[in-house]
C-alpha cells in the first residue's frame, strides 16, 4: 500500500510536470512558472492530490538547490570568484543589512515588537537561489553583469544564513524547550564559540584540499572502471557527502558543495560531473518548485486577499528599491540594474525554514508567521512573471546595448570553433595538425589515461562520451563551427552524427569512416565530408611501391590522386545502387561481392587512369613525321 | 673548377627521349650536380633551405627543361617563386647569387625556323625566355644564351646522341674555362659557341 501510494505520488508529480512545463515554455513563461503552476494544479486548491506532505517534499527537494550550487561552482573558476569578491562582500553585505533594516522598520510600524521585527527583517531579506538562478540560467543571463551581481548577492545570503541561525535564538521570547534543541543538534553545538569557528574553518580547508588532491584522484579511479553508472554514483556520493559534512558542522550544504564545485572547476572531469548531476538537479529543482506551488494556501489568500497581496507588493517593492539603489551605487546600467533588482525581489525558500524555526522559538506570533509564509510563496510565484514583464516591457526601453554585446563576445571567446570527438590514433593527428596551425580545439575523449596525458602537455581535453547531447552542449557545440568526428567506433560515430544533425544543425561535420559500409551509412545520413581511415595511407604505400620499382615519383603521385578520385566516384555510384534490403557487408561473401564490383569498375574506367595526355608527345611525334613524308 | 648545378624539370621523363639522353650524358660528370625537381618534389613542396644551399655551393646554374608552351613546366615556376627569396636572392642584402652564371637548356618540338623568322614576325626564343633573363638580372646573375635542341619530334637516335654529347661537352667547357671575361651575349644559342670552340681547338 505504501509503495503503491509512493508510485501514485510520483506519477502525479511527473504527470503534472510533463503537462505544465512544456506548455509554459511554449507560452514563453519559462520552466519555473510551469512547475509552480503544476504544483498549484495538483495542490489542495485545485485537484487536491497533494496535501500536507507537500512541505516534506519541499524540504527533500531543496537538495536540488545544493546540486545547483555544485554545478554553478563547476562553471565558476576560482579566478572569477576572486574577481567577484567586491560584489559578494560589498553588494551582498549591504543588501542583507539594508533590506533587513528597512523591513524591520516597516514591521515595527505595523506594530510588531522590535525583536519580532528584527527576525522578520532578517528572514525576508533573503532571496530565492533556486528561482533566481534557474530563471537566469534558462534565459542565458548568468554571464551578464546583472546575472553575476545577482549571483554574488545570493552567495553572500547563503553565508549570512549561518549567523542568522545563531542570532535568532537570542531574539526568542520563550525559553526554548529541549525538543527544539534536539532538532538542530549538530556536532559543534554546545562547543565554545572559538572551537565552532575552528571546526568550520577546518571543514572549508578540508574541502579545498580534498578537492585539489584526493577527489581528483578518486574520480580518475572511478573513470577507469569505464562504468558510467559508477561514475555517476561517485558524483552523487561526493555531493551528498559534502552536504552531510556541512550540515554536521552547522554550515549551509549549498555553500559546501559550491566550494567543492569551484575547486573542481579546472578538473578534466568538469563536463562529466556537470552532465551527471544535471538531470538530478533538474528533477529535484522541478520537484521543489512544484512543492512551492502546492504549498500556497489559497484558503488564506481567499480570506484576506487585500492584506496578502498588499504585503507581497510592499515587500517586493521595498526589496527591489533597495537593490536598485545598490545597483546604481555599484554602477550597473539601468537595464542591467532593473534585471538585477527585479530578479532578487522575492523572498527565498530559506524563509520557510526560518519561519518555522522562529515559530518554535516563539519569536514570531503564529498568525503573523502563517500569513508571511503565504506571502513568501506568492512572492516566489510572482518572480517569473515579473522577470517576464521586465524582459518584454522594461528591457526594450532600458537595455544598455553596449554591455550586452560585450558580454556575449566574452562567452564566445571561451569556446573553441573546433570540437574534436575522439583523440585516439586518428583524432590526435587532426588535433595536433590544427594546433600546429594555431587553431585551438576542444577535445572530447572517453579514455581517462589519454585525457591525463594530453592535459599534462597543455591540451584542452575533456573526459566524456561525445555522443551525449549534454556533454556536447557543455563543450560549446552550440557556438562551434566544426565538429571533427574521429571516434573509433563506427556506431558511436553515426550516433553522434544523428545527434548533431538534430540538435546542432549549424555545425559542419567532418567524419572519420571505418570502411565502405560505414561510409555508405554516413552518406545516407547526409554527410559530405567523409574520410575513410585507410585510403590515404594505402595509396601512399602504393606510390612508394611504384617508386621502388623505378617509376617516377611525380607520376606515381598523380596516379594515386587519380585513383582516389576514381575510387570515390565509384563509391558514390555504388551507394546509389546498393541493395538496402539486406544487411550490407555482414558476411565475408558480401565483402567479396563488393570487391568484385570495385574491380570491375576499375576495368571499365581504365581510360581515366591513364597518364596525362598534355605531356604525352606521341601524337605530336606521329603528326610531325606524317607531315614530313 | 667551376661547379655546375642542373635544375632539371620534366613531369613525364618516362615519355621523354631527348632529356633522358641528355641526363645520361651529364649525370656522371664530375662537378655537375643534377637536381631532379619532379622526382624530388612530386607534391611541389620545394625545400627552400636545401635549394638555396645547393645554389650557394655552385657557380653555374642550368634550368634544363622542355620548352612547354613557350615556357617551362610548372614546377620551375614554383621553384623560382619559392627559392629566390627577397633579401636573399634580390633586394637589399640579397646578394647570395651575385655574379653566378645561369642559362636555360631546353628542348622544343618546333624547328629552328618556327621561331624568330622575320617573315612570320614571330618572337625569338630569346624573347620568349625574357622572364628568365630578367629574373637572373634581378638576382645580379649573368644570364647566358640558351642551349636549344630544336625539332625534337623528328630527331633520329643518332642526332639526339650528338646533341647530348654537345651538351656534356658544353658543361665541361664551362667547368674548365673562366666565363667572366667572355662576351657570350652576341651568340644566338650556346650550341653555336660550342661548334666555334671545337673549330678553334681543332
Amino acid at each position: 500500500m505504501d509503495q503503491h501510494s509512493f508510485f501514485f505520488q510520483a506519477m502525479v508529480y511527473l504527470a503534472a510536470a510533463v503537462v505544465c512545463v512544456p506548455l509554459a515554455k511554449k507560452l514563453g513563461l519559462g520552466s519555473v512558472l510551469g512547475y509552480l503552476l503544476a504544483g498549484i494544479l495538483i495542490g489542495p486548491a485545485v485537484l487536491g492530490f497533494v496535501g500536507e506532505e507537500g512541505q516534506d517534499i519541499m524540504h527533500f527537494a531543496e537538495f536540488g538547490v545544493v546540486m545547483m550550487l555544485f554545478v554553478i561552482g563547476l562553471e565558476l573558476e576560482p579566478a572569477l570568484l576572486w574577481k567577484l569578491r567586491v560584489a559578494i562582500l560589498g553588494l551582498g553585505g549591504l543588501q542583507v543589512l539594508l533590506t533587513a533594516g528597512a523591513l524591520a522598520g516597516i514591521a515595527i510600524a505595523f506594530g510588531l515588537s522590535w525583536k519580532a521585527a528584527v527576525a522578520m527583517g532578517m528572514i525576508l531579506s533573503l532571496s530565492s537561489t533556486a528561482i533566481v538562478l534557474q530563471t537566469l540560467n534558462e534565459k542565458k543571463l548568468m554571464k551578464s553583469q546583472a546575472g553575476q551581481s545577482a549571483f554574488s548577492v545570493l552567495l553572500f545570503q547563503d553565508i549570512a544564513v549561518i549567523p542568522m541561525l545563531a542570532v535568532l535564538p537570542l531574539l526568542a521570547t520563550l525559553v526554548p524547550s529541549s525538543t527544539n534543541n534536539n532538532h538542530d543538534k549538530t556536532l559543534v553545538s554546545g562547543q565554545p564559540a572559538w572551537v565552532q569557528t575552528l571546526i568550520v574553518l577546518g571543514c572549508v580547508a578540508a574541502i579545498i584540499i580534498a578537492g585539489r588532491y584526493v577527489i581528483k584522484y578518486f574520480l580518475r579511479l572511478m573513470a577507469q572502471t569505464r562504468l558510467r553508472e559508477v561514475f555517476t554514483a561517485s558524483t552523487l556520493l561526493l555531493v551528498v557527502g559534502i552536504a552531510v559534512l556541512m550540515t554536521q558542522v552547522g554550515l549551509s550544504p549549498a555553500l559546501g558543495t559550491f566550494l567543492a564545485g569551484v575547486v573542481l572547476a579546472d578538473s578534466e572531469y568538469r563536463h562529466e560531473l556537470e552532465s551527471d548531476i544535471d538531470p538530478f538537479k533538474g528533477l529535484l529543482l522541478g520537484l521543489f518548485f512544484i512543492a512551492v506551488g502546492a504549498s500556497i494556501d489559497f484558503n488564506l489568500i481567499a480570506r484576506q486577499p487585500g492584506l496578502i497581496f498588499g504585503l507581497v507588493a510592499l515587500l517586493m517593492l521595498v526589496k527591489a528599491v533597495v537593490l536598485f539603489l545598490l545597483g546604481k551605487f555599484f554602477r550597473l546600467g539601468t537595464g542591467q540594474n532593473l534585471l538585477f533588482s527585479l530578479s532578487l525581489s522575492q523572498v527565498g525558500e530559506f524563509a520557510f525554514v526560518l519561519f518555522s524555526f522562529s515559530l518554535q522559538q516563539g519569536i514570531l506570533p503564529q498568525a503573523e508567521a502563517g500569513i508571511m509564509i503565504v506571502v513568501v510563496a506568492v512572492s516566489m510565484a510572482i518572480t517569473p512573471l515579473l522577470m517576464l514583464l521586465n524582459e518584454k516591457v522594461l528591457q526594450p526601453k532600458f537595455a544598455d546595448k553596449k554591455t550586452s554585446v560585450e558580454r556575449e563576445a566574452d562567452i564566445v571567446d571561451e569556446k573553441n570553433a573546433v570540437i574534436i570527438a575522439g583523440f585516439g590514433r586518428f583524432g590526435n593527428i587532426v588535433g595536433r595538425f590544427l594546433k600546429a596551425n594555431k587553431v585551438d580545439t576542444t577535445v572530447l575523449e572517453i579514455d581517462s589515461d589519454r585525457v591525463d596525458l594530453l592535459r599534462k602537455y597543455g591540451y584542452k581535453v575533456y573526459y566524456g562520451d561525445a555522443t551525449r547531447y549534454d556533454l556536447l552542449h557543455a563543450a560549446g557545440a552550440g557556438e562551434a563551427k566544426l565538429l571533427i568526428v574521429a571516434l573509433g567506433d563506427p556506431e558511436k560515430a553515426l550516433e553522434l552524427v544523428v545527434t548533431c544533425k538534430k540538435h546542432f544543425p549549424h555545425l559542419r561535420l567532418l567524419v572519420r569512416a571505418y570502411d565502405r559500409p560505414d561510409t555508405f551509412e554516413l552518406m545516407d545520413a547526409g554527410m559530405l565530408h567523409i574520410y575513410r581511415e585507410t585510403i590515404d595511407s594505402s595509396l601512399r604505400m602504393g606510390v612508394d611501391a611504384l617508386k621502388l620499382l623505378g617509376r617516377r615519383r611525380y607520376q606515381a603521385q598523380r596516379s594515386a590522386r587519380l585513383f582516389l578520385k576514381h575510387d570515390e566516384r565509384s563509391l558514390k555510384q555504388l551507394a546509389a545502387v546498393r541493395d538496402d534490403s539486406k544487411e550490407f557487408i555482414s558476411t565475408s561473401r558480401d565483402f567479396i561481392d563488393e570487391l568484385e564490383q570495385m574491380i570491375q569498375k576499375d576495368l571499365i574506367e581504365k581510360v581515366q587512369l591513364q597518364y596525362d595526355l598534355g605531356w604525352d608527345e606521341e601524337s605530336l611525334i606521329s603528326e610531325a613525321n606524317r607531315s614530313a613524308e | 673548377m667551376a661547379k655546375i648545378l642542373v635544375l632539371f624539370a620534366h613531369p613525364a621523363l618516362e615519355k621523354s627521349r631527348v632529356h633522358a639522353k641528355l641526363l645520361r650524358h651529364i649525370q656522371k660528370l664530375k662537378g655537375v650536380t643534377v637536381n631532379d625537381l619532379y622526382e624530388e618534389y612530386p607534391d611541389f613542396d620545394v625545400d627552400i633551405k636545401r635549394e638555396q644551399q645547393l645554389l650557394q655551393e655552385h657557380n653555374i646554374i642550368v634550368w634544363q627543361h622542355p620548352f612547354y608552351w613557350y615556357s617551362a613546366p610548372a614546377l620551375i615556376k614554383q621553384w623560382i617563386d619559392l627559392v629566390l627569396e627577397h633579401g636573399w636572392a634580390y633586394g637589399r642584402g640579397g646578394v647570395a647569387l651575385q655574379n653566378k652564371h645561369i642559362f636555360n637548356a631546353i628542348s622544343s618540338g618546333g624547328s629552328k625556323q618556327a621561331y624568330g623568322t622575320e617573315a612570320l614576325n614571330r618572337p625569338t626564343i630569346r624573347q620568349y625566355l625574357a622572364p628568365f633573363e630578367q629574373t637572373a638580372k634581378l638576382c645580379k646573375m649573368h644570364y647566358l644564351p640558351p642551349f636549344i635542341i630544336h625539332g625534337t619530334h623528328k630527331l633520329s637516335e643518332n642526332e639526339m646522341d650528338a646533341h647530348a654529347e654537345n651538351y656534356a661537352a658544353l658543361l665541361q667547357y664551362f667547368q674548365q674555362n673562366n666565363l667572366s671575361g667572355e662576351d657570350l651575349q652576341s651568340i644566338y644559342c650556346l650550341n653555336d659557341l660550342l661548334s666555334s670552340q671545337t673549330v678553334k681547338h681543332n
